[in-house]
């Protein structure tokens, strides 16, 4: 195994830590359903993955307690849809509005569950889960016109299942849209990240929305699959691309509408005129953002050859300074691998990387003796057929392969089954949008990454998924369309 | 004059600008006429003309497929009378027209040529209008192309120093089941919007009439459509429905086949490789069928940094 680590420079840097009081944790949470606080049948622990102590007790529904929630929502739904426009937006708005009050309480606690920087909980995903809210709750009184003029009513009940690398801002994603069309919905947060959708729903309670209208239910992949099966009218999903795929079959042939957010392998191609310095940053945020753990991660870069050997020195004196460790500090760059589970997929991509003939360089860091950490990872002498150049890795590590031409570097990126993001770095503004033109890719970053908005849609192409998040073409799967 | 038998047509697939036999050999007697029975390799076969000619038609002007749609709209109005006579629903295809093809007949099932005259009026009226409409439909989507981009993209008011634009583009190579019935305007409701939009498309024609529906594909052929971008199969929906559906390399269903048996099958086989399905219905408005095969792109640059 071709390893190669160096020792990172040791920057003097006093902790700085975030309080953890700051988080507002109970030692146990029940399900909400209906507007109350339903005890669950059964019950785990939520661990923090920076220390693996466990954080609270959430609910782990059932099936029974899944439909109880969609009954309640349903129950819900003709007052909610039937509410003035914008009374129904209002409400929305009572949303995003405490969001931000209480902006510290729920980065830390983002930051407990799920192991990402204080720094990103604090800065991305909180303000832009406020946005999110606040944008759409406007939009509840004007969906005629981000229709084409259609006549519309809402879905109904809809079924959201979210993923645990952005717990609080896919729960906004998908719950602002739902709330602003009239829709009714039950929540599942992701497995290992419950607490800030748990949080969320107090929030719910405290803006007084009418009882059912927000279901939250905290579960497993099976209370995912039972709210798949359940009596709801449309499924949202974000997640990867294979339970995308078995959700897609087992809504086979009904009526209930589907959209999926998927995975991605996203091209981050670097030409020989782009800003180097400002590339190389660009590339640090593309992969190493909240520990890789990104579905438009740019995991595979593309370096033009005659630049290649600078942009890999630098990105890798770049990655030698990068912090992990303590997701609390807000030095912190990287932060705790969000599982076990996950941290042993990145592991066996990364060994397959090795195996395949790719060169390893992991960078030499401390990093804690408990908790799930791997150190930013790049790989060279990559071959397009390598599984770390096909596979989702979802972890700090990216795959470095080179291109010569502009076509060349069109064909590559579009190698991929997955089409969901890409980045383009080049101080040619015609190569800039021509190359973005040609890319197979929902969103597109030029001279810049990971980017993004409440006005702006967001969602792939080919096997990342369809339908769209952000902007008014994110209102469209929650509205059935009326001849 | 010296009396002359006509010349029969042969009805042929339209795969890539060509007109080809089945690669199976076998056909189907329609109303009399053999019809290419489609298979599996004919599926791949269009398939991968649709693939090779995304790239071109995909990057065209929007006003140029809107002036290539148009063509397409003025070619199909020139022949729409002769199509109108041509009611392949019944199996009297292109022999209703009387004294010119007095010896088309026994080149065709002539049996019930009678209903044409008295009661027949209705119904040639009824055909006319049907040719009517498609040519209409045509001339709609043709002024689509240009709009897509007003209308279901535009800037995005980001919160930062970005110039951040979303813009509609072609999903890719589109599956169209085309309905029974009515099988030319069935079609042409389908593969418009498909077109327009930048999309390439296999389309299996009416399983029922498909004579009227294949004679599209030589009016697509004279009417600078490129080859490849719209690929007519006939045959069999139990054949080629898997091989259609299922193949790798298409990217959206549209089936507009209105049989709700084969609707859990469509969407287990569209689920392998996330494929977007749509079940528009005849009066499932046009933005609505546009956004079906569009996906949208959101672009992002820095400004003022």
């Amino acid at each position: 195994m071709a390893t190669v680590t160096r020792a990172a420079l040791q920057w003097d840097y006093a902790p700085a830590p975030e309080a953890r009081d700051a988080a507002s944790l109970r030692s146990s949470y029940d399900l909400f359903i209906g507007g109350e606080w339903v005890a669950p049948a059964r019950r785990v622990a939520t661990i923090n993955p920076a220390t693996e102590e466990p954080l609270a007790e959430v609910g782990s529904a059932s099936a029974s307690e899944v439909a109880a929630a969609v009954a309640a929502a349903r129950a819900a739904a003709p007052g909610w849809a039937a509410l003035a426009p914008l009374e129904r937006g209002k409400y929305v708005f009572r949303i995003a509005r405490p969001l931000l009050d209480q902006s510290r309480d729920l980065a830390v606690v983002e930051s407990l569950d799920g192991g990402k920087p204080i720094r990103e909980s604090r800065d991305v995903d909180v303000p832009l889960a406020a946005a999110h809210f606040f944008s759409y709750a406007g939009w509840a009184d004007k969906l005629s016109y981000a229709l084409g003029g259609r006549s519309f009513a809402p879905r109904g009940v809809v079924g959201q299942i979210i993923p645990w690398n952005f717990p609080l801002l896919m729960a906004a994603w998908k719950l602002a849209p739902a709330l602003a069309c009239g829709n009714t919905a039950v929540l599942k947060p992701a497995e290992t990240t419950p607490l800030t959708a748990l949080l969320l729903a107090s929030i719910c309670e405290e803006a007084e929305l009418p009882p059912g209208v927000v279901n939250v239910v905290t579960g497993d992949g099976a209370a995912g699959a039972a709210l798949v099966r359940a009596e709801v009218d449309k499924v949202a999903f974000t997640g990867s691309t294979a339970v995308g795929k078995e959700i897609a079959c087992a809504l086979a042939g009904t009526d209930v509408a589907l959209t999926l957010e998927l995975g991605g392998k996203s091209a981050n191609i670097v030409f020989e005129d782009a800003a180097i310095d400002q590339a190389v940053e660009g590339i640090v945020d593309g992969i190493f953002f909240n520990q890789g753990h990104v579905c438009c991660a740019g995991s595979r870069l593309l370096v033009q050859e005659s630049v290649a050997e600078e942009v890999v020195r630098k990105l890798w004196a770049r990655m030698e300074r990068l912090r992990v460790g303590d997701p609390l500090d807000k030095n912190t760059d990287v932060g705790a691998i969000n599982s076990a589970a996950q941290l042993e997929r990145i592991t066996s991509l990364v060994a397959a990387g090795s195996r395949e003939g790719a060169e390893r360089r992991s960078i030499s860091c401390a990093l804690p003796d408990a908790g799930y950490w791997f150190p930013p990872t790049l790989f060279l002498d990559v071959a397009p057929a390598h599984r770390i150049a096909v596979e989702e890795i979802f972890g700090p590590v990216v795959s470095v392969m080179t291109f010569r031409t502009p076509r060349e570097a069109i064909e590559r990126a579009n190698n991929s089954a997955y089409g969901l993001a890409a980045g383009v770095w080049t101080n040619n503004g015609a190569q800039a949008f021509s190359v973005a033109r040609e890319l197979r890719a929902g969103v597109v970053w030029q001279n810049t990454y990971n980017r993004f908005d409440p006005t702006a849609a967001f969602g792939g192409y080919k096997e990342s998924g369809f339908g769209r998040e952000g902007g008014p073409a994110g209102l469209l799967p929650y509205v059935r369309l009326t001849v | 004059m010296r009396p002359r038998r006509a010349v029969a047509k042969t009805y042929k697939l339209y795969v890539g600008g060509a007109f080809v036999r089945s690669e199976s050999g076998r056909s189907d007697a329609v109303g009399g006429v053999n019809v290419p029975r489609g298979s599996r390799k004919d599926v791949r076969d269009a398939v991968k003309a649709a693939r090779g000619a995304f790239a071109g038609w995909s990057a065209r002007t929007a006003y140029n497929r809107g002036q290539v749609l148009y063509r397409f709209a003025e070619a199909l109005e020139s022949r729409a009378g002769e199509l109108a006579r041509a009611d392949g629903a019944r199996g009297e295809h292109a022999d209703a027209g009387g004294g010119e093809h007095a010896d088309a007949g026994g080149a065709r099932a002539g049996g019930a040529r009678g209903e044409h005259t008295g009661a027949g009026g209705a119904r040639a009226d009824a055909a006319a209008d049907e040719l009517g409409a498609a040519v209409d439909l045509l001339v709609h989507y043709a002024g689509w192309t240009d709009k897509l981009g007003a209308v279901l993209g535009g800037v995005n008011p980001v919160a930062g120093p970005h110039l951040s634009f979303s813009l509609p583009e072609p999903t890719g190579v589109v599956a169209v089941l085309a309905p029974d019935a009515p099988d030319v305007l069935g079609l042409v409701r389908e593969v418009a919007p498909c077109l327009a939009a930048g999309n390439t498309v296999v389309a299996l024609v009416s399983r029922t009439s498909p004579l009227r529906p294949l004679d599209l594909g030589e009016i697509a052929g004279v009417s600078d459509i490129p080859g490849g971008a719209l690929n007519l199969l006939s045959g069999r929906l139990d054949e080629l429905l898997a091989p259609l559906c299922g193949h790798r390399d298409v990217n959206a269903i549209v089936d507009a086949s209105g049989d709700p048996s084969i609707a859990a099958t469509i969407d287990e086989l569209a689920a392998e490789t996330v494929k977007r399905v749509s079940r528009p219905r005849p009066d499932t408005d046009p933005l609505t069928r546009l956004e079906a095969v569009l996906e949208l792109k959101t672009a992002w640059h820095p400004v003022d940094t």
